[in-house]
């Protein structure tokens, strides 16, 4: 049987605010434990919450970012259960009404191993604010946890997708998609190490062509991309194999071990599920009107799909390469910056996505943190529009940036670079290559196109690849003319 | 709806409240009697009404992102029975 594995994500995203869900202590990562824990985060008798403004901006942007409805009310839910770093007994979250409702986002998925490119649209089912639980230690004394409550109350924004990836790739596709957009948008610092953007991964297969979803397992927790990619394939072919077996699926929350490349049920969901959901007596249903969401449009970055047009009506890039350039911030602020200082359009988007992100990538850095800056490349781009220097000799010239051994000029001047564009020299090479090569010129006489191609590879090896290509073909066609 | 005597141990569980037998009884009896309340509030007819949320007509204030909340662990921990290294400490729980 053909099986189908059906995915919706869940992700908690911390917002960059300085200040606590509801109260004032500080969100800041890494302080001593409970130094940031007051007397709301403790959750002691008689404290009341008080909704913080710039996390409500945040959620705002998110809902613009993504063309969502946006609640011109929205409540407040606690969410019962008992866990030491709880220590309300309840997280206070959004049910019934949240604060950002249905949206989109298109992702791009890479090509995979017999699979092409393409685009899809996942709908976002709603988002929601709350506030993040604290930290339990388990081994720092025998028989006892150590609860750390400087996290308790943290801000949180989930975001909740439909049930409309298909694959592992595409899960791991939007989660990378929704990674970008909330730090394009300035929401979250995406920092995955320290739990900044944690997604939870629901997983469930069913055979091909039938519409009744299969029972779901949730993975929990995963804080990298990899380990995602992972989970998700060993879950679903795990799930899979229990149904062919003739087993069923029970409904679980289950963890990822790197070690092992495995996934365990963590408890059944059951009785844990049960959360009791009411309204919260201690805050007042939040108020969006539409001058809260100008006064926050006004304040937002252009957003990657407004980008994507400009780049192509502005630069005539294909859809294609103004989406990958605009696949994060930082990328299509160096494109920009690359433009602006000179470069060709066409030719930047080539490089940017071409030479500079494999380097990138072969060195794990990301944009922000190449050798080679925006001017540099620039100026590259500029001596091969000006035929001083061969594509080819360019890559060599972008190795010598990369390595730090100068600026441009000076690079080509150093390693001899300069392409010969004089016909007078490239004639003489010609003459040369033709007198060694009668054989091959016969060939070609004789109606091989293909001897013509070795003849131009021989005058540039001549020429130690210095010389014009577009003359030598001009040059050599005339001469054999 | 109707209640029986597992529901209110099991609710009793969820909000970890030890309930004797006959307390359970008593408690059965006190919240069947909110639940025939309630029933006989469904049949007015509320039809074009949005839910209450809150009891007052107001909406929510909203604080200024700004720390306010000085370090005063020292302070709340000389109430906790156990701490440790600037932790509480709890029985042991395990996933």
């Amino acid at each position: 049987m053909q099986w189908e594995v059906v995915i919706g994500l869940e992700t908690h995203v911390q917002l960059q605010t300085k200040s606590k869900q509801f109260s004032g202590a500080s969100t800041t990562y890494g302080a001593e434990p409970n130094t940031q824990a007051c007397e709301v985060s403790i959750a002691l008798p008689g404290v009341l919450p008080v909704l913080n403004k710039q996390s409500v901006e945040c959620a705002i942007k998110f809902g613009l970012a993504i063309d969502a409805d946006i609640a011109p009310r929205s409540i407040f839910a606690r969410k019962n259960y008992f866990y030491p770093d709880l220590p309300k007994g309840y997280q206070i979250s959004q049910f019934e009404l949240p604060v950002v409702g249905k949206g989109k986002i298109t992702i791009q998925v890479p090509a995979g191993k017999n699979t092409e490119a393409y685009e899809k649209v996942i709908n976002i089912t709603r988002a929601h604010l709350e506030e993040d639980a604290g930290k339990s230690v388990h081994d720092a004394v025998e028989g006892m946890s150590g609860i750390d409550l400087n996290r308790a109350g943290t801000p949180l924004l989930e975001i909740v997708t439909e049930p409309d990836m298909r694959s592992a790739a595409e899960a791991v596709a939007y989660a990378k998609k929704l990674h970008e957009l909330v730090q394009w948008i300035g929401i979250c610092d995406g920092n995955m190490q320290e739990g900044s953007f944690r997604c939870d991964v629901n997983v469930s297969v069913r055979p091909k062509g039938t519409e009744k979803l299969g029972t779901r397992r949730e993975i929990k927790n995963l804080n990298s991309f990899k380990f995602m990619l992972q989970a998700i394939e060993y879950e679903t072919q795990w799930q899979i194999e229990t149904l062919e077996d003739g087993g069923t699926i029970q409904q679980a929350t289950i963890l990822f071990n790197p070690d092992t490349g495995e996934t365990r049920a963590m408890r059944s969901k059951e009785e844990a599920n049960d959360y009791r959901y009411f309204p919260d007596p201690d805050l007042l249903p939040l108020e969006v009107t539409e001058a809260d969401k100008t006064r926050v449009r006004a304040d937002m970055p252009e957003l990657p799909q407004a980008l994507q047009a400009r780049f192509t009506s502005e630069y005539q890039l294909s859809g294609y390469d103004a989406s990958n350039l605009t696949s994060s911030r930082a990328v299509a602020d160096y494109f920009v910056a690359v433009v602006n200082a000179g470069g060709d359009a066409k030719q930047a988007a080539n490089w940017v996505m071409g030479a500079l992100s494999a380097k990138l990538n072969a060195e794990e850095k990301t944009v922000a943190e190449s050798p080679v800056s925006a001017g540099q490349l620039a100026a590259l781009l500029k001596r091969i529009a000006d035929n001083t220097i061969s594509n080819n000799a360019a890559k060599q010239v972008f190795e010598g940036l990369w390595a730090g051994e100068g600026e441009v000029d000076a690079i080509i001047e150093a390693k001899g670079l300069k392409q010969v564009s004089d016909t007078g020299a490239i004639e003489a090479i010609i003459n040369d290559v033709l007198a060694a090569n009668q054989a091959m010129v016969e060939e070609y006489k004789a109606g091989k196109e293909k001897a013509f191609n070795a003849l131009v590879g021989q005058c540039m090896k001549a020429s130690k690849g210095k010389a014009n290509p577009a003359q030598v073909n001009e040059l050599l066609k005339s001469k054999l003319g | 709806m109707a209640l029986n005597l597992e529901d209110i141990k099991r609710i009793a569980h969820l909000a970890r409240i030890e309930v004797s037998d006959t307390e359970a009884q008593e408690t059965l009896n006190k919240l069947s009697g909110i639940l025939g309340l309630i029933e006989q509030m469904q049949a007015v007819d509320t039809a074009g009404i949005a839910p209450m949320s809150h009891s007052q007509d107001v909406t929510q204030r909203l604080r200024e992102d700004v720390v306010t909340q000085t370090n005063q662990r020292e302070l709340f921990q000389s109430i906790a029975p156990a701490t440790q290294d600037g932790l509480y400490l709890v029985p042991k729980v395990i996933e």
